[in-house]
């Protein structure tokens, strides 16, 4: 009798979560269907972090990984959550542009290939400011020439969720795919707190922070696209599914009136119950607007 | 210095259009005008401070929701207007930018505001990659998610050289906290450290900058200033209209050489490996 | 930040491999493993924190008196403690021995 006869499947789950940035990219993959490039060994770091005292990774935390998904042409770049929190250097940033750049060239030339974005981080790696924030605009322009040809798909999986600039490549990607532990946003709770006070947000009341920025909530309002169970077997077939679907047929980020309408239609007077738009968004998807 | 947070932009916007109003419909704090720069109609956009907005937490010239909404309303319209014209005229986008951050509130999280941002990002991409010169000229600050939303995705970007301009990730006392290190130290490591710095002179070392702008009162700029200035975004235009509609020319200046010389080189190589695999 | 470098010329068996471990996180460290330049083993270890230098001699001193591959070992690290450390250095020789 096998382990999986005798225990349930939740036991031999395996979590994505509990992956480093490297193994999960490997796990997306075909079997022996990847190579990494550009990796630690060639040791491509940041020049700015030594200047100051800190020290470098070798691959900047960033994993580019190249190969067949489902049989398809794809490329994954997982971002490194536990190194300065996953944050955008020059060098991290050049790395997941080039990797979309070429994944365009490849794309354009015939050979279709997807991009996945694994997630976890802050935004801009603010020991090298704006080289961080110019390579976001980059990553962000790089997505869009890349969504016509082939998906993009953006995963965040947690602990630490994806924040600042690079939620607006989330924005403009194919896909969104997020598990419930997973938090997406523009600006996380603590950094709310400290720029509009306590009472705008709270940044130690969990509840409020899942209730809003949460996978189940993004989904749920129609800005994430799938909830998947952490589990990296779901997560890796949720990612199959996407790459064999190819583009999207109209993309979140070019839905204006869409928005601009039900931005128009919220009630500011107070703060916005979290459940209460997602029931009213989700009722009005394909409508222009409330009114 | 930060009380001045846009108002050089609507200085700006007015000294160059001529007007100084929303259009009708959009909310207070986006300008909006299509008018001649030189003899080509162009489409000026800017974010200004609207203490009148619904949203408490954007009253001061940040950029949010409506902000993001009303920017790309406009510029899809130039888009869709410009559909069938051949790339020469396809009209040009001026963005005017001076915009104290992107919008810190709960409202703005809940209603999805990273979408907003990322949908004005895609209009003005959109435009430029259909063969719109897109300019931006930052006219005051330029700060993290609020220059990402409007003016990042320019062809080619303006700065003006004075002290009243800062373009930066983050503002020096939240940065400092977040780094633990004092405002001094912060402002000291921007010397060694040019990306770091907040100082607009060490950003033009990133060579991110087509041209730097001098007016000797950028509140109040002289006629023939204006006429500088109008003739500098020309030329930036015919430099868009001759290049890519990418963002490749970012890492072509000799700034660019010498400062993102680990950008380049990383390119190089991921692409030599890629080819090989 | 300091830089601080170890020889152990003993360390003179032939290894083919590579291996890299772990991630430069708080109180943790990346270890880059492979065939020396040379003979001997050489260590190279890049760390945000200071004034540990004779914790890094004891822990690579003890490494060495186990194992003798000539290798070329790297270290970014961020805090790691030594037990740590030698755990990773476990890891990564589980690699080249496979």
């Amino acid at each position: 009798m096998s382990t999986a006869e005798v225990f349930p499947a939740f036991v031999s789950r395996k979590s994505f979560i509990e992956l480093d940035g490297r193994e999960r990219a490997q796990s997306l993959f075909d079997q022996n269907a990847w190579t990494e490039l550009v990796g630690p060994f060639d040791r491509a770091e940041s020049p700015w972090l030594p200047m100051q005292g800190i020290a470098p990774q070798a691959d900047d935390g960033c994993i580019v990984i190249k190969g067949k998904i489902g049989g398809l042409s794809a490329v994954v770049v997982s971002l490194e959550g536990a190194f300065q929190g996953g944050s955008i250097g020059e060098v991290s940033g050049a790395k997941m542009t080039a990797a979309l750049d070429l994944a365009t060239k490849d794309s354009e030339a015939g050979k279709k290939t997807a991009a996945v974005l694994l997630l976890e981080t802050g935004g801009v790696r603010l020991q090298e400011a704006n080289l961080g924030l110019a390579a976001i605009a980059e990553v962000i322009s790089s997505i869009l020439a890349l969504r016509q040809h082939a998906p993009v798909i953006t995963v965040v999986a947690g602990t630490v969720g994806c924040f600042g600039g690079m939620s607006l490549a989330a924005g403009v990607s194919s896909y969104v795919v997020m598990t419930k532990e997973a938090r997406l946003g523009l600006n996380g709770p603590e950094v709310i707190e400290q720029e509009s006070g306590i009472d705008e947000f709270d940044a130690s009341d969990r509840a409020l922070i899942w209730a809003i920025h949460g996978g189940e909530q993004r989904v749920g309002m129609g800005e994430a696209d799938a909830l998947v169970e952490d589990d990296a077997e779901k997560i890796a077939s949720t990612i199959r599914e996407y790459v064999k679907a190819g583009p999207a047929f109209e993309h979140r980020s070019q839905q204006v009136k869409l928005y601009r309408d039900r931005i128009a239609a919220l009630d500011t007077s107070q703060q916005i119950d979290p459940m209460s738009l997602r029931q009213e968004w989700s009722s009005n998807k394909n409508s222009g607007g409330a009114r | 210095m930060n009380e001045h947070v846009g108002l050089r932009g609507r200085a700006w916007f007015q000294a160059l259009t001529g007007k100084n109003e929303p259009l009708t419909g959009d909310p207070g704090s986006v300008l909006a005008s299509s008018s001649l720069l030189g003899n080509e109609a162009s489409l000026f956009l800017c974010v200004v401070p609207n203490p009148e907005s619904r949203f408490p937490c954007v009253r001061d010239g940040q950029v949010g929701l409506e902000e993001a909404y009303t920017l790309a309303t406009r510029v899809r319209e130039v888009i869709d207007e410009d559909r069938d014209k051949p790339k020469a005229e396809k009209r040009p986008i001026i963005a005017i930018v001076d915009v104290k951050s992107q919008a810190y509130g709960r409202r703005e999280e809940t209603a999805g505001i990273f979408l907003a941002a990322a949908t004005s990002a895609d209009a003005y991409a959109s435009a430029r990659m259909a063969g719109h010169p897109v300019i931006s000229l930052v006219a005051g600050h330029a700060f993290s998610g609020g220059f990402l939303t409007h003016g990042y995705q320019a062809n080619r970007i303006l700065a003006f050289d004075d002290a009243g301009i800062v373009i930066h990730a983050m503002h020096k006392e939240a940065a400092a906290r977040i780094t633990r290190r004092s405002v001094a130290e912060l402002e000291r490591l921007g010397h060694e450290i040019a990306p770091m710095s907040y100082d607009v002179k060490d950003y033009a070392k990133l060579g991110l900058l087509y041209k730097l702008l001098h007016v000797e009162n950028p509140l109040q700029p002289t006629a023939p200033e204006v006429e500088t200035v109008k003739q500098a975004l020309i030329e930036a235009i015919q430099d868009a209209r001759a290049g890519s509609t990418d963002l490749s020319n970012r890492l072509e200046s000799d700034a660019a050489k010498q400062t993102r010389k680990a950008s380049i080189a990383v390119r190089t190589v991921l692409e030599a490996q890629w080819q090989k695999s | 930040m300091e830089q601080i470098e170890f020889d152990y010329p003993a360390a003179n068996r032939h290894i083919t491999k590579k291996a890299h471990v772990g991630v430069v996180g708080s109180g943790d460290m990346e270890v880059l493993m492979e065939p020396a330049d040379g003979d001997g083993a050489r260590v190279t270890i890049t760390t945000s924190v200071n004034g540990f230098q004779d914790s890094w001699k004891a822990v690579f001193d003890r490494f060495f008196s186990k194992f003798d591959g000539a290798v070329k070992i790297q270290i970014n690290d961020a805090g790691a403690t030594p037990g740590s450390v030698l755990l990773r250095l476990e890891q990564a020789v589980e690699v080249i021995e496979q």
